[in-house]
């Protein structure tokens, strides 16, 4: 296992700061909550705007297709909880808010396996396969706070829906100099030609952990965040698989319907390259801290390395 | 519409039409030359497959041409057969999976509370729709918020799809649930009283203080015979016996 460096701020914790400022910039925010807006740090926005903050109670169907009506009386509609819950209300996502693709962004924290402890059913393996397969939602999983904060105003200032997972772990900051998000854009972390590591989200850190410990074996490899996931970078991906020749996909998600599931479909029309996936294989979790629980679903460097070696061994 | 089409709800349809021809003729407040006018009241179709109604009621307004209607559900049109959001101007929802229009309509009557704008939300449910749980969650949410010019137009049928309401899932008493969820509530009032309804609904727009709701008793199908109260004629269209004698009764009528 190796060491995680100095923690700095968890993703979830942008949205509350986030909302407030735009509120205050002028952007016309109402922000819906199903009594978890500590957590996802959205209440924070309730005591500076109190008549835009709606409490619903532990109720995400209703809170889902509300949010929907909000948003045809010209609102920027945000509405929060954990990620698992918001599969709760799958169908008023899929007929309230996609369907006549109204201006609700869902903050979905506690995403992926970061609600460690709690175990099985509090982990989020599932939710980009779930919220990708809907049309007009655009999915984004920002990899640090920075990129979280940034992430949250692309989608207040772009009409139609979004879906933003974050985390609850503490984790490194990466965008030290400023964000760099671009909606639909692949972010080059480190450039390289052997291979290309795609990943998103918390797992960007290990994947540029894993991209030096290859480096020391000789193999360059570039490190792509996929912050946003639908609509999916189909360029960044191809000139990747191109120009390096090989690719591995790294996710804290389930490996047969997340980012490598859809990079795979993409790349087989365009430009097929030996690929390779780390994520979580047909299983759901268990209680664990959350390296610990990474760790147990065998999301880790090491495994990263080993993988990536694999591809690049793989090509012609 | 239903029997061109051959498919379409023709019972929950007909159930309905007197309180939307009242409710769109003396209550409502909208303006068919501008439909996004930003002050009118909304109506929202919950109970999303009675589009034959909608459709008509918004055809005889003229937010669409009468024409069209022989559209209705066929390749090109833009009357599917559940409603969708601006489809025709006038079609204030997305309906179809039932149980979200009361939520939907909770937020359009949060948002205009905050901007300050007394329009009136009307929301038509079905009985066998009381049976999804999120009808009672956006109940709690509207007493809680304490919103008024909230209406629950409650079209109580008695048959839902596969059954009658009582067989398939009893619901009763309406009355006393939504009461207890914090709503004014006017019980048994005839859905096919032009001015039962019209009184009902003048009512329930000038509660305040509270969310209303109005239980119509009315009869799935009704006008037609061998279609009133008949569970067979939630989703079927008539043959072409059925459709000239249903043709010929509802003439007789007017």
């Amino acid at each position: 296992m190796t060491a995680t460096p100095l923690a700095a701020a968890a993703t979830r914790e942008a949205l509350g700061p986030a909302l407030i400022s735009l509120q205050q910039s002028g952007l016309d925010i109402m922000v819906c909550d199903a009594d978890l807006g500590n957590s996802t740090t959205a209440r924070a926005f309730r005591e500076q705007f109190p008549d835009r903050f709606f409490s619903f109670g532990i109720a995400e169907q209703n809170m889902v297709s509300a949010a929907a009506g909000m948003a045809t009386m010209g609102h920027s509609v945000f509405v929060s909880t954990f990620a698992v819950f918001a599969e709760h209300a799958f169908d008023q996502l899929r007929m309230s808010v996609a369907q006549p693709n109204l201006n609700v962004t869902f903050v979905a924290s506690h995403g992926g396996v970061s609600p460690g402890e709690d175990g099985a059913s509090a982990q989020s393996i599932e939710d980009i396969a779930v919220m990708g397969s809907l049309v007009n939602f655009r999915v984004i999983v920002p990899a640090d706070v920075v990129e979280a904060a940034a992430a949250v105003e692309v989608a207040a200032r772009t009409p139609g829906p979004f879906y933003i997972r974050t985390a609850r772990a503490k984790a490194p900051i990466l965008y030290t100099d400023g964000p760099r998000f671009e909606l639909g854009k692949a972010n080059v972390m480190r450039d390289g030609g052997d291979v290309t590591i795609i990943s998103y989200g918390m797992l960007v850190e290990r994947a540029l952990a894993a991209a030096e410990l290859l480096a020391a074996d000789g193999v360059d490899a570039r490190v792509l965040n996929m912050a946003t996931i639908r609509p999916l970078d189909v360029d960044a991906l191809e000139a990747a698989a191109r120009e390096t020749g090989a690719i591995v996909v790294a996710e804290e998600h389930l490996t047969h319907s997340g980012l490598g599931a859809m990079a795979a479909q993409t790349l087989a029309t365009r430009q097929p390259v030996p690929m390779e996936f780390v994520g979580v294989e047909d299983r759901y979790g268990e209680s664990g801290t959350w390296s610990e629980v990474l760790e147990i679903m065998g999301l880790t460097v090491p495994n990263i390395v080993t993988a990536t070696k694999r591809a690049v061994a793989r090509k012609a | 519409m239903v029997y061109g089409a051959k498919s379409g709800h023709i019972g929950g349809s007909l159930s309905a039409t007197d309180i939307l021809a009242v409710l769109y003729a003396n209550v409502l407040k909208h303006d068919p030359a501008r439909p996004d006018w930003p002050e009118r009241d909304r109506f929202i179709m919950s109970k999303g497959h009675c589009t034959p109604v909608q459709y008509a009621v918004l055809a005889e307004l003229g937010y669409l041409p009468v024409d069209e209607l022989d559209t209705f559900r066929r390749s090109g049109t833009r009357l599917q057969g559940h409603s969708v959001l601006g489809k025709p101007p006038g079609v204030e929802n997305t309906a179809g999976s039932l149980g979200m229009g009361l939520s939907f309509g909770l937020g359009i009557r949060l948002a205009a509370r905050l901007q300050g704008l007394d329009s009136c939300v009307y929301v038509m449910m079905g009985d066998g729709e009381q049976d999804e749980g999120q009808i009672w969650e956006a109940a709690m949410a509207a007493s809680h918020h304490g919103i008024d010019r909230f209406v629950g137009l409650l079209d109580r049928n008695g048959i839902q799809n596969d059954d009658f309401t009582a067989t398939t899932m009893g619901t009763e008493p309406l009355d006393e649930k939504y009461r207890s969820f914090g709503w004014e509530v006017r019980s048994g009032v005839d859905g096919h009283d032009l001015g039962a309804v019209e009184e009902a609904l003048t009512w329930a727009r000038d509660v305040r203080g509270a969310p209303a709701c109005i239980i119509f008793d009315t009869v799935k199908g009704k006008g037609v015979s061998f279609m009133e109260g008949n569970p067979k004629f939630h989703g079927a269209p008539p043959d072409d016996e059925q459709f000239a004698q249903a043709m010929a009764e509802l003439a007789d009528e007017d």
